[in-house]
């Protein structure tokens, strides 16, 4: 079933809902990198993705690797409108006995490919499993591959990129969440990252650069790099971390902290109404 | 269950327990197309040369890189493959640890790592490479099953065993040539403790090139009137807590032998088992609180006070102990 790019941003909205109220519920967990990756989650899971939600293991699927594990929020509630599980068991998250771990976990949750939390793996993974493709000639698949961009101050990722440079692994997607914050502050102070491009471009990457909140922007991204064959590719998809939510919007302080109550009341009306753009159904 | 041995007093062939390895990642290549093989720039030092020869679409050089080494071979593994991957046991498992806690073990992939040039007995290339530290710090891990083999002949056996078991695994390879004193019928299960010699007065109990030394100073005590039963552990984990209980109930005293660092290692795992099951003397052989350093194998083994001569004074040791806890 296809969507029109107005429904995706409706089930973007009901993402973004989702992963307020479960933050709440949870009381700890992060706010600012899932709602960036709301669109990129929704594009992906109702559009860009091979999956079939009644059947996780489908031997033909793509497989999407979340390489920072920590906006796992995110792919629990796209899961979930996705048809994975149902929506009620987001409140669950970070609860003991819940299959909605702080951090994700394969063997908790069908349909989660990997366990990951602690950063720069998810790329070297993707490599592994762009290598079992290829060995198995299914030159069909791809693996999609979203990390953060604090996360490439991490050296594996750069062991990782110059493998698949070196491999020619097209069948990767890799998507950068490029909001340039992470949890010391900005990424340029902490440890600059520019030029981006021009680093990604020299280990061997096909390189696109995209409005990562632009569900249109990200759907045609996918697809020119499933036209690229000589090479990987990386789509810098720039976000603004806690988009949706005013008072969140640019905060690296959200980054790990979810909100409270009348927090959440506020960040519901912000998101339903598209920041007030349109009226709210409550009003 | 008996266990055949070559004749020690015979002439023995040696030769380096990395070589077995890699003729059994050959044939479990032959046996198993799913079999694939990565390395991080030591493909021939490592012995995998053989399977990259024989399948080289199944075979990924990751150049120095053992964070990737680990992490891509967990992408792999979640495919179905059977990697295996290799190193010197220095940087792999030492520089990636928590990449094979997270991805590999947490993750439940049946990733294999193979640490080759484990131990002082890598001699000359001094203390950076002699990994010491490997057994305490994969035997910490849920889920990883973790071995060392006393020789090639083993070596391959064990290699054949982890490609058909479902757990991620690790397998600690020396360098230089070791005697090799099993045979073609010795058995070989993960899991499980060898009794190769009984005895009475005391337990030896050793892992990976030590058993042979073990054995020798064995020969020693019996002709200072010394009964001693030695028992081969080519798995540190899972521990096979029976066969050590049963031995040491009997001789009432133990003595660990390890080419490692005994905390944490096999002296711990020894420890932890009779202090828990059976307290008894315990006298561990192997290197203590300390790095390596440079020296021919023999030297070092002098050095370090791990020689047959130190188990069979250990093994007095032991039975003093036992006299005086009376």
């Amino acid at each position: 079933m296809s969507y029109t790019i107005n429904e995706l941003e409706l089930k973007a909205a009901d993402i973004r809902a989702s992963i307020i109220k479960s933050l709440e519920e949870a009381g700890s967990g992060h706010s600012a990198g899932p709602l960036g990756l709301a669109d990129i989650f929704t594009a992906l899971y109702f559009d860009v993705l091979k999956h079939d939600p009644k059947n996780p293991d489908w031997d033909q699927r793509d497989i999407l690797i979340l390489s920072n594990g920590h906006c796992v929020p995110v792919r629990y509630a796209a899961m979930a409108h996705a048809g994975y599980f149902d929506v009620d068991e987001l409140m669950t998250l970070r609860r003991f006995g819940s299959r909605l771990q702080g951090h994700p976990e394969r063997l908790k949750l069908p349909g989660m490919e990997s366990t990951s939390g602690p950063l720069g793996c998810g790329l070297s993974q993707s490599c592994g499993i762009a290598l079992s493709f290829r060995m198995n000639n299914e030159n069909h698949r791809f693996v999609y591959c979203v990390m953060g961009d604090g996360e490439l101050d991490e050296g594996n990722v750069w062991e990782a990129a110059m493998l698949a440079g070196k491999e020619k692994l097209h069948n990767i997607i890799a998507i950068i969440d490029r909001n340039n914050i992470q949890i010391d502050g900005p990424t340029e102070t902490v440890m600059p990252l520019e030029d981006l491009q021009a680093k990604w471009e020299a280990f061997g990457w096909h390189v696109l650069s995209i409005d990562g909140n632009n569900i249109e922007a990200v759907i045609d991204a996918c697809a020119m790099a499933k036209a690229i064959v000589e090479k990987p590719v990386m789509i810098i998809a720039h976000t603004i971390p806690g988009k949706g939510v005013d008072f969140m919007e640019y905060d690296f302080h959200w980054h790990g902290m979810p909100p409270n109550h009348e927090q959440a009341k506020i960040a519901l009306h912000d998101i339903r109404t598209l920041k007030g753009k349109i009226r709210s159904e409550h009003q | 269950m008996s266990f055949p041995l070559v004749d020690l007093n015979a002439e023995m062939a040696s030769e380096p327990i990395r070589k077995g390895f890699g003729r059994g990642l050959k044939v479990a290549g032959e046996q198993n197309q799913n079999v694939v093989a990565l390395c991080a720039d030591l493909t021939e030092s490592t012995q995998m040369h053989l399977f990259r020869e024989a399948f080289p679409e199944r075979f990924v050089e990751i150049g120095i890189a053992e964070q990737n080494l680990v992490t891509v071979a967990s992408g792999l593994a979640s495919q179905g493959k059977i990697p295996f991957c290799s190193s010197y046991a220095a940087f792999s498992p030492g520089r990636n640890w928590e990449q094979i806690r997270t991805t590999i073990c947490l993750n439940e992939q049946p990733v294999k790592i193979i640490g080759s040039h484990a131990g002082l007995s890598v001699g000359p290339d001094g203390a950076t490479h002699q990994m010491l530290e490997d057994l305490a710090l994969m035997r910490v891990l849920p889920n990883m099953v973790v071995l060392a083999p006393c020789d090639s002949l083993e070596a391959e056996r064990a290699t054949l065993a982890l490609a058909v078991d479902p757990r991620p695994g690790y397998m600690r390879l020396a360098r230089e040539a070791s005697p090799i004193i099993t045979t073609i019928d010795s058995p070989f299960e993960i899991g499980v403790g060898y009794v190769l010699s009984e005895g009475h007065d005391v337990t030896i109990v050793a892992t990976g090139t030590m058993t042979y030394h073990a054995l020798r100073a064995a020969e020693e005590l019996y002709k200072e009137g010394i009964s001693a039963e030695v028992l081969h552990y080519p798995t540190i984990k899972p521990f096979d807590r029976d066969t050590l209980i049963y031995s040491v109930r009997k001789t009432g005293c133990v003595v660990s032998c390890e080419e490692a660092q005994i905390n944490g290692g096999l002296g711990g795992i020894v420890a932890e088992t009779i202090s828990e099951e059976t307290p008894v003397p315990l006298v561990r052989i192997g290197v203590r609180d300390q790095f390596g350093q440079s020296g021919t194998p023999d030297q070092l083994f002098e050095h370090y006070g791990i020689t047959s001569k130190h188990i069979a004074l250990a093994a007095h040791s032991a039975i003093e102990k036992k006299r005086v806890n009376l």
